[in-house]
């Protein structure tokens, strides 16, 4: 009988471990803040079961940049309510991988996200309706949820927007040479004057002290984002925009990829008058660039109010904090001078469906803790630094980041257009990786744009028939 | 004795059984199930049966470009890391001065990671491209060429050291008569060393053959496939198919199970092969 208790002791230890180990390999090279010991599946106790107070939420983040403020949120609504919130993160451009190994476990997260229509397609079995949650009736515009068969599967808890960010000092430098082509930022307001601007900064870039006017476009395998689906928003914004395309419908499934010649445009502008030269691109990363803005080393950047964290975490920034504002991106459309940033979301929260009751009310109670409490409303605006879309805020309860207010000031202008973030109904990854890789071939002149033309539009429409979504 | 050791088998084996079959057997033979199945997580499979094999061929070209890629790179690494590894144990087992910190030395890479390696070989190749404006990506040879010197650093002083023991192996006496004899040093090497030491052969292709079929980590950090897909490896491909595209996991399972297949095939093979040649000393 005491054989038998050893060798199951043994099965049971050996069990545990195995079970920590698959642990750590699916949060591997995620920024997880959170102590081994709470990661979920290691412990055998965790019989997760919310008696009275306490209890516990597994999160399961998309936002590497700011997993550390998580931990900290985690730490004061412990200490408040007593239930215990378990942050993992995903580590940068892994978020479906992991979520599709943790969701497939007994402790699988109550809270995660999912990034839009497509999302929502692929995790559909695992969304829970939230059209009855508090969080859902503060949000300012329903629309922007994700709606299904009349129920509500998706938050969006930000509003974010892009489009490129310069440095204005250098601006005003350039604006005081001789023969300056323009005098002030509000003169560029399309693509002509732009790329005017743009090449007599780089035939001068000497006198300005930059290397480059826009930092590097970072074309590595994954770090290609900030193109082939940012950029490439605005094209096939104007594509569906203009051909009256109900986004929703299968129309999407294939494009002509109409405006392929403005996307040219502005992507040469970028790799021809940038930091390095095109051909070197293949090795940027997304940091590189960030860091080449926040050195001064480059005047322009393309990216989003995301990015603040970035810049003025660099080592040895010169960057000013007055000095960063955002322009739209101007692709030589026309009537773009109305035109204004890219705003939306692709960031919606949802609830694990297939989770306990309990933990799912847990879930959405801290959800509406952290949108509607003064210390879960301080975290969002000054440590997230969200623009958060629920109206539990007030107007001076938004975020104080440079950029954050370039986007709130260009959403409240009159008479502009902003792009919404059509990208969303983009077919998948593998679409957007192929695209990638095509502008790194043409970048590195191994591929006619033609080609890449051509490529985006097969891609799309294999990916879009191959996806059962 | 005998008697005790029956009665505890299970207790000693039973561990590594478990172990085993919880991080072996058990997804091995799910993953063969999956494989006839469509699935977003490994949890709610539905059957599709034969489907997902035929997507594999029909779907795109990407799986034969990689295998032929892959049967390419492994070709030329199998070639280059046997004959480095073999010259330098034989340089290395003729008692020059501070052997032993050469050996350890040349073992040394063999204990950084795989993604680590990766990335400091793309910085390295970089590093000299920068000069002639461009990047590993430019051309696919650029990367074809960066895995198999990565591969040969990581391997070659593995493999020299399984050399070491075959050719440390070899009685001196054989080769003393064979010298007094009259044989030349090639003929010594022909004759006598390199077919004692064919065991050692056949462990090394083996373990080379295996480990450059089934890259992936420094497949994914040297280049992730760049440029597009044209140096990506079959492990990269399968994983590339079953996290880019919706709907595709099946496929991608699909495609490890025929990958599971080949590298099984070709390995035994192989062994049998190479078995045949080894003589008894």
């Amino acid at each position: 009988m005491k054989k038998i208790n050893k060798v199951l002791a043994l099965t049971l230890s050996m069990l545990i471990a195995a079970t920590t180990m698959t642990a750590c390999t699916s949060g591997k090279g995620g920024a997880s803040g959170s102590e081994p010991g709470s990661e979920p599946g290691s412990s055998a106790s965790e019989e997760s079961t919310p008696t009275g107070k306490g209890g516990e939420i597994y999160f399961l983040n998309f936002k590497p940049e700011i997993a550390e403020v998580y931990d900290a949120i985690a730490k004061d609504y412990e200490a408040e309510t007593g239930v215990k919130l378990n942050v993992v993160t995903a580590a940068s451009g892994t978020y479906e991988q992991t979520l599709k190994s943790e969701i497939a476990k007994k402790d699988a997260p109550v809270l995660f996200q999912i990034n839009g229509p497509k999302g929502y397609a692929v995790w559909k079995d695992y969304c829970k309706d939230l059209k009855d949650t508090e969080l859902y009736q503060h949000l300012t515009d329903k629309s922007m949820a994700i709606q299904s068969g009349g129920g509500v599967y998706g938050i969006p808890y930000v509003v974010e927007g892009y489009g490129i960010i310069y440095n204005d000092a250098i601006m005003q430098k350039y604006f005081a040479l001789d023969g300056a082509k323009a005098k002030s930022v509000d003169e560029i307001n399309n693509f002509t004057k732009l790329k005017e601007v743009v090449e007599d900064m780089t035939a001068r870039k000497a006198e300005l002290g930059i290397e480059g006017v826009f930092a590097s476009t970072s074309l590595t395998p994954g770090e290609d984002w900030r193109w082939q689906t940012h950029l490439a928003n605005l094209p096939m914004h104007y594509e569906w925009k203009n051909g009256n395309v109900d986004l929703t419908s299968d129309a999407t499934k294939e494009i002509t990829f109409e405006y392929a010649d403005n996307f040219k445009n502005i992507f040469d502008l970028y790799i021809n008058n940038s930091t390095v030269a095109p051909g070197l691109l293949g090795s940027k990363s997304v940091d590189d660039s960030m860091a080449e803005f926040a050195l001064g080393k480059a005047a322009m950047v393309q990216n989003g109010n995301w990015a603040w964290s970035q810049i003025s975490g660099v080592q040895g920034n010169t960057v000013k904090e007055e000095d960063i504002k955002f322009m739209p991106i101007y692709i030589g459309m026309e009537g773009e001078e109305n035109q204004g940033l890219c705003i939306g979301t692709e960031n919606f929260f949802a609830i694990n469906a297939k989770a306990d009751p309990a933990q799912q009310k847990l879930a959405e109670d801290y959800l509406y803790w952290l949108y509607s409490s003064d210390k879960g409303k301080d975290y969002v605006t000054n440590q997230l630094g969200f623009i958060a879309p629920f109206d539990t805020f007030t107007d001076d309860e938004k975020p104080a980041d440079p950029l954050a207010r370039e986007v709130l000031d260009w959403m409240g202008k009159d008479g502009i257009n902003t792009v919404t973030w059509d990208f969303l109904v983009f077919p998948n990854q593998t679409f957007k990786d192929e695209f990638g890789a095509a502008l790194l071939e043409y970048a590195q002149g191994t591929k006619t744009f033609d080609e890449v033309k051509q490529i985006v539009v097969e891609s799309w429409k294999t990916e879009s028939a191959g996806n059962n979504a | 004795m005998q008697k005790t050791l029956k009665k505890y088998f299970a207790i000693f084996a039973l561990p590594t059984l478990i172990a085993f079959a919880l991080a072996f057997l058990i997804p091995f033979l799910m993953g063969i199930y999956l494989s006839f199945t469509e699935f977003t997580t490994v949890v709610d499979a539905k059957w599709v049966g034969l489907r997902n094999y035929i997507e594999v061929f029909t779907q795109n070209q990407d799986f034969l470009n990689a295998l032929w890629f892959t049967v390419r790179f492994t070709v030329v690494s199998i070639v280059t890391i046997n004959v480095l590894s073999f010259a330098l144990a034989m340089l290395l087992t003729k008692g020059i001065r501070g052997t032993n910190l050469y050996r350890t030395v040349f073992f040394m890479p063999n204990l950084i990671g795989g993604i680590v390696l990766g990335y400091i070989w793309q910085l390295i190749i970089n590093g000299v491209l920068y000069s002639f404006g461009v990047t590993i990506t430019a051309k696919p040879e650029y990367g074809f060429w960066g895995l198999v010197i990565l591969m040969n650093w990581q391997l070659i002083g593995y493999m020299m050291i399984i050399y070491i023991a075959g050719i440390l192996n070899i009685p001196p006496d054989m080769i003393e008569a064979a010298g007094i004899d009259g044989a030349s040093s090639f003929q010594i090497l022909r004759k006598i060393t390199i077919p004692l030491v064919m065991p050692s052969v056949t462990i090394c292709t083996f373990l080379t053959l295996t480990n450059s079929f089934k890259l992936f980590d420094q497949n994914l950090a040297l280049t992730a496939g760049a440029p597009s897909k044209q140096t990506a490896m079959l492990a990269l491909d399968i994983y590339n198919t079953f996290y880019g595209r919706a709907g595709s996991e099946g496929v991608g399972q699909a495609k490890a199970v025929l990958f599971f297949i080949m590298v099984a095939a070709i390995a035994l093979t192989q062994l049998y092969l190479t078995r045949s040649k080894e003589v008894e000393n």
